[in-house]
């Protein structure tokens, strides 16, 4: 209810400051929803959304199995974290920018290039975040394992990964909305087609309102994997957590 | 894990340990244990027990393969089955009581499972989440777990540690029938002398650090027919050599 009341107050303000600035400088609410609702009778809105969706969906994945897998090697042998730290470090300070526009330089304005650029901009994140997790595994379930003789694969779904969660999902939070931001960019930088692309026209043309309807529409469909995707599989992972409080 | 284990080939579990020692914070070596050396027959019940902190988990946790930085050998029964009871129950929160069980023991039958979960008192359990349960439930998760493995070896670290002595003796009476139900070799880990001779076959006793087997004694009547006096009368005899304190075989 209150976040209702703060959304319809923000709309608000967004409103009023359209009749200070100028349709020119920020259109009404009522303007960029026409355009949206226009955009989406074409076809166009759907289209480009969901291509970004796409690269976002193939980044993501990538970035966090990569992640996941790198991290849990750093937590667990001193040796992988000794050789793999600097390089955490150089990626982890390495600009954006510079990571894309590499890519597309050395694999040519691909598709490949595309996703890679963006996963490779998301991973040190996650591999910083689950290396914590990793760190912080508890060794007596360990040896539960051991001695059981647990096979490999049974113990990580069964032992590790659980321990792992929280991690996995605090990075995939993170990951979610920072990739979106630099699928964007790529777009703008190197392919024909997406919401980033369709923002670079709009730039060009001063198109205000234009650029706010494909952003504030995938905005919202971020928001949607967030809470029908991402929360209830969070709940399902940590349901012994709140039974046992 | 699974059922093909070869038949027929009991063997005893040969422990031989020279030498355990640790690295001292302060930077010395610090001899854990000497000469520590003892056979335990064929699904016999072995309790070691002696002071707090003498070495007995550090043994156990050798003999577990946990711990593979000693001099000397041990011998486990050929291709045998290991189960454990750790000090902690050491559950798998995140996995219900039944789910606990299962995992270690994927091949178990219903009816098995229901019977060992019957024989605990954990049947109305077996949907709980670990940290729904009390320490005396854990506990019981954790044996049914070690029994549920079908063990030829199987190791008990002071499983009953910090329970109240009428749940002891219950849990005690459970362990009981379970060691009985089939043959495996079993080794107790106990600072308890009373739980080692209501348990055991053969006690033996540990000294202080670095820890070796001062005595080892037989105790000839089977369990079941040991009455408190019988229980008292040992535990007297036990004392009456701790004190002397020769080595005795």
């Amino acid at each position: 209810m209150l976040r209702l009341a703060s959304l319809v107050l923000f709309v608000a303000i967004w409103w009023v400051a359209s009749l200070f600035a100028g349709a020119q400088m920020l259109p009404g609410p009522e303007k960029v929803l026409a355009t949206i609702v226009a955009e989406a009778r074409t076809g166009e809105l759907f289209f480009q959304t969901g291509v970004t969706l796409l690269r976002v969906f193939l980044a993501f994945t990538l970035a966090m199995a990569a992640g996941t897998a790198i991290g849990l090697l750093m937590g667990r042998f001193k040796l992988a974290d000794r050789l793999g730290d600097p390089w955490l470090i150089v990626l982890l300070n390495l600009p954006a920018l510079v990571i894309i526009v590499l890519a597309f330089i050395w694999a040519g304005l691909t598709e490949i290039a595309a996703v890679l650029a963006v996963a490779i901009n998301k991973l040190p994140n996650a591999v910083v975040t689950v290396r914590e997790g990793a760190r912080a595994l508890d060794a007596s379930l360990d040896e539960m394992a051991q001695v059981f003789a647990l096979p490999r694969w049974k113990a990580l779904r069964h032992v590790v990964l659980p321990q792992l969660a929280p991690y996995i999902a605090a990075a995939a939070r993170s990951g979610l909305s920072l990739v979106w931001k630099i699928v964007l960019i790529v777009e703008l930088l190197g392919r024909p087609n997406g919401v980033g692309f369709e923002i670079g026209i709009a730039f060009q043309l001063f198109d205000v309102t234009r650029i706010l309807a494909y952003a504030l529409t995938f905005v919202v469909v971020i928001l949607a994997i967030e809470t029908l995707l991402v929360q209830p599989l969070e709940r399902r992972a940590s349901r012994w957590r709140t039974r046992a409080s | 894990m699974n059922d093909a284990r070869p038949a027929g080939e009991p063997g005893p579990l040969k422990v031989r340990i020279t030498r355990k020692a640790f690295t001292a914070a302060s930077g010395g070596r610090l001899d854990i244990l000497r000469d520590l050396a003892f056979t335990l027959r064929h699904s016999e019940v072995g309790a070691l027990v002696g002071p707090s902190g003498c070495g007995k988990t550090t043994t156990l946790r050798i003999i577990a393969g946990l711990d593979r930085d000693f001099e000397g050998t041990v011998l486990r029964p050929p291709a045998g089955r290991l189960g454990m009871v750790f000090q902690e129950p050491r559950l798998l929160p995140w996995r219900t009581v039944e789910d606990n069980v299962r995992l270690v023991a994927p091949d178990i039958v219903d009816a098995e499972l229901s019977r060992l979960f019957a024989v605990l008192e954990l049947s109305t359990h077996r949907a709980h989440f670990p940290g729904e349960l009390s320490l005396g439930l854990a506990r019981r998760v954790a044996l049914a777990r070690a029994f549920a493995v079908e063990p030829d070896l199987l190791l008990l670290d002071e499983p009953f540690v910090s329970l109240d002595e009428a749940l002891a003796a219950r849990l005690r009476e459970q362990l009981v029938s379970l060691v009985e139900s089939r043959a495996m070799t079993t080794l107790l880990v106990t600072h308890d002398l009373e739980e080692a001779v209501r348990l055991a076959d053969r006690v033996f006793l540990l000294s202080a650090r670095p820890a070796r087997i001062v005595a080892e004694i037989p105790l000839a009547t089977p369990r079941r027919a040991r009455s408190d006096g019988d229980i008292a009368a040992m535990m007297a005899d036990i004392s009456t050599r701790i004190n002397g304190g020769g080595p005795a075989e």
